[in-house]
C-alpha cells in the first residue's frame, strides 16, 4: 500500500473503508435490514456510476456509488443488511464500524412499511449512534396493497428524524428522499432524536460511565451509547475503538488542504 | 389457565406468544434483535428433515431457531395469530 497521511479524513475512508471520498462531497450510507430495497434505492440513484469489491480485510460486498445532488458528488456506499449492529455477526461488524468511524455525512435508514416494527429495531439503534439520519419507509405500495397505513409525519415526530415514504420499485419518493438527505448532510437542517430511555438502574450506570467515556473520546462517538455497549460487555466496540480511532486522533475537519493526495 | 411451553416442543402449525427469552449473553441478545421478545407473536411454521433446525413467522419474518435456543424461549400457544 502507498502512502498515505494518516490524518486526513480523505485517507483514513480510502484506507479502511475503500471509499473514494471527493472535495467537498457527501459520504451517504444505506443502513437496514435485509430486502427491505436498499439496493433498489441504491441502483435507481446511482445507475451506473457504481462498483462493487469487498470491504478491506473482509470476505464481505462492498456496493458504492456517485450520485450527483444539487451539484456536489454524493458516494452512496451499500451496506449490509442486518437486523442489528450489536456485532452478532460479521456484516453487522462491517456495518456499525462503517456508521461509527467512517462518519457518513448522512445516513438512509431503509425500513419495510410491511413490517416496521422488525425493522425499527435497527433503525433506533441507528439514532443511538449518529443523528443525522433519514427514515425511509419504503414498500409503501405493497403496504397498501395489504391494507397497512403508515402515518409517516407521527413517526417523525417519534423518532425525531425526518421521514420520508417510497416505493422504490417504481421510484415513488426518491426525489423527497434524495433532497431530505441533502438538507441534512449538508447541514441546512439538523433533527433531534428523542433519546430512548432505559430502567433506572441502568441509566444510573450511564450516567455514572460517560462523562469519563465523553473524556476520553471528546465527541467522537456518541458517548451515551458506548456507555451502554460497555455495560453489555461488548469486545468488538473495543476492537473497533482501538482500530481506527488513533489515526482519526487529530481533528477530522483539518483536511484534504494538508494531504497530497 | 394457559401455561407457558418451550417453543422447541411446539408442534407445527402452533401460533402463541413470547411470554419470555431465557438465553444469556450474546444469544439472547442476537435472538432479540431476531425479534423472540415478550408479546411477539408467533408461529411454527416447519422443521428441517432431521427435525432442528425449525422455522417459525416472527415480527413479519420467517427465522429458523435451533432446538437449544428455542428450548429457553417460552410461549403460550393460543387459537389463531
Ligand atoms: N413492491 C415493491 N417491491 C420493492 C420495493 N423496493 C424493493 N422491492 C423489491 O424487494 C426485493 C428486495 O429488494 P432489494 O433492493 O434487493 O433489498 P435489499 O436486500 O435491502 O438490498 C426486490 O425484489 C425488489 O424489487 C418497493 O418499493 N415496492
Ligand atoms: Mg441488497
Amino acid at each position: 500500500m502507498g502512502y498515505s497521511c494518516k490524518s486526513c479524513k480523505k485517507c483514513m475512508l480510502k484506507d479502511n473503508f475503500n471509499i473514494t471520498k471527493d472535495k467537498d462531497g457527501l459520504v451517504i450510507a444505506l443502513a437496514g435490514n435485509p430486502n427491505t430495497g436498499k439496493s433498489t434505492i441504491f441502483n435507481a440513484l446511482t445507475g451506473l456510476n457504481q462498483h462493487t469489491g469487498n470491504w478491506p480485510g473482509k470476505t464481505v460486498l462492498q456496493a458504492q456509488g456517485t450520485c450527483i445532488i444539487k451539484g456536489k458528488k454524493c458516494t452512496l456506499v451499500d451496506l449490509p443488511g442486518t437486523y442489528s449492529l450489536l456485532a452478532n455477526s460479521i456484516d453487522e461488524v462491517v456495518a456499525r464500524d462503517f456508521l461509527c468511524f467512517a462518519k457518513p455525512d448522512a445516513t438512509i435508514v431503509v425500513t419495510d412499511a410491511t413490517c416496521l416494527e422488525r425493522n425499527l429495531n435497527l433503525a433506533l439503534q441507528v439514532l443511538e449512534i449518529t443523528d443525522k439520519v433519514v427514515v425511509c419507509v419504503n414498500l409503501m405500495d405493497e403496504a397498501e396493497r395489504k391494507g397497512i397505513k403508515v402515518n409517516t409525519d407521527l413517526l417523525a415526530a417519534e423518532l425525531g428524524v425526518p421521514v420520508i415514504p417510497t416505493s422504490a420499485r417504481s421510484k415513488q419518493g426518491l426525489d423527497e428522499l434524495i433532497s431530505m438527505v441533502y438538507e441534512l448532510a449538508t447541514g441546512n437542517i439538523t433533527s433531534n432524536p428523542n433519546p430512548i430511555p432505559y430502567d433506572q438502574d441502568l441509566e444510573e450506570a450511564i450516567q455514572e460511565l460517560q462523562p469519563q467515556i465523553e473524556a476520553l473520546l471528546k465527541g467522537r462517538l456518541n458517548s451515551r451509547w458506548v456507555a451502554l455497549r460497555l455495560i453489555e460487555g461488548d469486545e468488538e466496540l473495543l476492537e473497533g475503538i482501538k482500530n481506527y480511532l488513533s489515526q482519526e486522533e487529530l481533528e477530522e475537519d483539518r483536511v484534504e488542504e494538508k494531504c497530497a493526495q | 389457565m394457559a401455561i407457558e411451553k418451550p417453543l422447541s416442543e411446539m408442534p407445527i402449525g402452533t401460533v402463541g406468544t413470547v411470554i419470555e427469552n431465557g438465553l444469556t449473553g450474546l444469544t439472547k441478545r442476537r435472538l432479540m434483535d431476531l425479534g423472540f421478545i415478550p408479546g411477539s407473536k408467533i408461529e411454527v411454521l416447519r422443521k428441517s428433515p432431521a427435525g432442528d433446525p425449525t422455522a417459525y413467522y416472527v415480527r413479519g419474518t420467517i427465522i429458523a431457531l435451533r432446538n437449544n435456543e428455542a428450548s429457553h424461549i417460552s410461549i403460550i400457544p393460543h387459537n389463531k395469530f
